[in-house]
């Protein structure tokens, strides 16, 4: 990690960069009643996080004092690096604590962090210092190391103390009358096995205890991180606007785009073809009388000319809006792509009905895309579309292309990744690609069906 | 022979009438829409039907259906669809009852009268007649599988026309050679393919449409 612009990893949502409140997550939160025994683990498992949160507590203190002495020593004209870098690491610590309350919290937290310019060090410094997001990391830094203690050092003491006292009878009989005689305060010595038996309902209780309180705290905690980490309403709708600005920008500039490949092609294409058309059809009407035989050659070349015509047209219409798709909607249209190929694609698609038809072309061309790009580069035996839109899928039409290629695909290769990423950024849809090298390659799209 | 024209496009509903009255077929009832399609079809039960894919009311693939729907209720009702665009969906679609009688081509072959009004007397006699690109699609898609990878060029043009639903004689004039020759390379190809050799045109062309379809 060399300076304050370094990516975070991962972001918590793809969706908070839109601008747009965050998916909601599918499991969590953890359900309080099912079983005593998941309940338990759920418990351990808090229990651990709760022993790592309690450190976490004491770093946020340490973090703290950086960054205050190293935006201290800018003021004095020094320290720029230091206070990027204290940036920097403030950051990914409190993304790790995003990444945990989303977790535990039930949705996941977003970023609230605007994009920091390009620039010298000053200016990236000054973006930092003008982000009221950074001024709220530092509030949840302090409060965090306050805090911390009570949410998750709190049901880490709770738990010890349980398991101390329910041990305590064993403690006794195990170490030298000196030490631990004094469990309840000077006042009440515990020295026979039987009086140390006392502890033991002690235990019980304080065990009861923590097995009540850790859900809360753990919540309790979340809720903190959430306030003050997560973009505030109007850092999100900033964010809301940026990005719409952006996509419709890019919306209108693909679209100008494609009406002027359209014009140019039936230009060069079938406006020629029917002009020359026109003129053997012209001549052919001349020499019917004089030369029977060169008009039929022309009326031949004409009938020729047409065909060539109709099948530019068709590759054309096809590429504005595939005619099987108004006729079958998205589940037919994908299918015949997968027909079309020349590689094994299975296609699953569950959808209700036909869709927007707004949402059924990006999602049709979204998919055509990647397919071809499985196609091109992947050199893949099989192929698998899903494409999902269900209740509870939460109102997105989900959309996976794999490949059992060589993988290695990325948005940088130009392997039209970005154009499905313009695509679907129009519709407020994303596009995540996992393909290490060697394969297996996953593309996943997502699109809402309603948007703003 | 009786037959029912359904498309939607009036000037080409009436080019279709008048080749097809050329050739001396009755045009019996010619339609613009889904629901009269399937209404004409049920009555007249037509010896062939020439159908566009898209019609009204809804121009999505309302004509397919009605041909599919009639076929479920006549079985070998013989159809020839026409379409601006060929889907190998459709073809698929088309095919699986395996009943034969169906033909499915783009509307600009229409131009090539005479081989067009050949499409229309084979599929009234039950024969199964795909276009070149529908085949040209299902070969490239099985560009590399193994069996298919063995066929010398001169089978797999054999192939490529045989898909398309023509007889020996048909092939035999197309590539110039003779009738006993296109009968040894078809009795290669289902050899090296694996099929099972049929005297009957009809039984031939689906199998090898089956095969590739797979």
């Amino acid at each position: 990690m060399t300076a304050a612009d370094a990516p975070p990893d991962p972001p918590p949502d793809p969706r908070a960069a839109l601008g747009l409140p965050p998916a909601p997550v599918r499991g969590l939160p953890p359900a309080p009643a099912r079983g005593f025994r998941a309940g338990l683990v759920l418990r351990m498992e808090l229990l651990g996080w709760s022993l790592v949160l309690l450190l976490a507590s004491a770093a946020a203190f340490a973090l703290l004092m950086l960054w205050g002495m190293a935006a201290g020593l800018v003021l004095m004209g020094a320290g720029l690096p230091v206070t990027l870098l204290a940036t920097a690491l403030v950051r990914r610590f409190a993304d790790r604590h995003r990444g945990w309350a989303g977790r535990w919290g039930g949705e996941p937290v977003a970023r609230p962090y605007l994009p920091i310019p390009a620039g010298n060090w000053l200016t990236r410094l000054r973006a930092i210092l003008s982000d009221p997001a950074t001024w709220r990391d530092c509030a949840w830094l302090a409060v965090d190391s306050v805090a911390g203690w009570f949410t998750a050092g709190g049901p880490f003491l709770v738990f010890a103390a349980g398991l101390f006292s329910l041990s305590y009878p064993l403690v006794l009989a195990l170490t030298p009358p000196q030490v631990l005689r004094t469990p309840l305060g000077p006042q009440w010595p515990l020295h026979t096995t039987a009086a140390s038996l006392v502890m033991v309902p002690l235990g019980l209780v304080c065990l009861a205890l923590w097995y009540v309180s850790a859900i809360p705290l753990a919540r309790l905690n979340a809720w903190v991180i959430r306030s003050l980490l997560a973009p505030t309403e109007q850092a999100r709708l900033r964010a809301r606007v940026a990005h719409l600005a952006t996509s419709r920008a890019e919306t209108v500039d693909t679209q100008a785009g494609e009406l002027r490949r359209i014009e140019r092609d039936l230009h060069d294409g079938a406006q020629a073809r029917l002009a020359s058309l026109g003129m053997s059809l012209g001549l052919a009407e001349q020499l019917l009388a004089q030369n029977p035989q060169a008009a039929a050659r022309l009326l031949s070349e004409a009938r020729e000319s047409t065909s060539t015509a109709l099948a530019e047209l068709r590759d054309l219409v096809r590429g504005i809006h595939p005619p099987v798709l108004a006729d079958r909607g998205l589940d037919g249209a994908i299918q015949a792509l997968a027909l079309a190929g020349p590689v094994p694609t299975t296609v699953t698609v569950r959808i209700p009905g036909r869709l927007p038809a707004a949402v059924e072309s990006a999602a049709y061309f979204a998919v055509a895309e990647a397919l071809a790009n499985a196609l091109k580069h992947a050199d893949a035996h099989h192929i698998t579309i899903s494409v999902e839109h269900t209740p509870d899928s939460g109102g997105l039409l989900r959309i996976a292309v794999s490949d059992d290629g060589r993988g290695g695909a990325s948005f940088g290769g130009g392997t039209g990744l970005r154009g499905i990423e313009r695509r679907l950024g129009a519709f407020d849809g994303t596009v995540s690609v996992d393909s290490p090298v060697g394969g297996p390659t996953d593309v996943r799209m997502s699109l809402p069906c309603v948007w703003s | 022979m009786r037959v029912v024209v359904a498309e939607d496009l009036a000037l080409l509903r009436e080019g279709l009438i008048r080749i097809l009255d050329a050739y001396g077929f009755d045009v019996v009832e010619a339609v613009d829409n889904g629901p009269s399609l399937a209404r004409a079809l049920d009555t007249h039960r037509p010896d062939v039907a020439v159908l566009d894919v898209r019609l009204p009311p809804t121009f999505t693939d309302e004509g397919l259906r009605a041909a599919i729907d009639a076929r479920t209720r006549t079985p070998g009702l013989p159809v020839l669809m026409l379409s601006q665009y060929v889907e190998q969906l459709y073809a698929r679609e088309l095919l699986s009852d395996r009943a034969g009688a169906v033909g499915y081509l783009l509307k600009d072959r229409v131009s090539r009268v005479d081989q067009f009004i050949d499409a229309v007397r084979r599929v009234a006699a039950g024969a199964t007649v795909m276009d070149p690109e529908v085949i040209a699609s299902l070969l490239a898609r099985h560009e590399n599988d193994e069996p298919l990878k063995t066929l010398t060029p001169r089978e797999h043009e054999v192939l490529s026309l045989m898909a398309e639903g023509r007889s020996n004689a048909a092939i035999a004039a197309r590539m110039f050679v003779t009738e006993k020759a296109v009968s040894k390379h078809s009795n290669s190809i289902f050899g090296k393919l694996g099929l099972q050799q049929s005297e009957e045109d009809n039984r031939r062309v689906l199998a090898v449409l089956a095969y590739l379809q797979a």
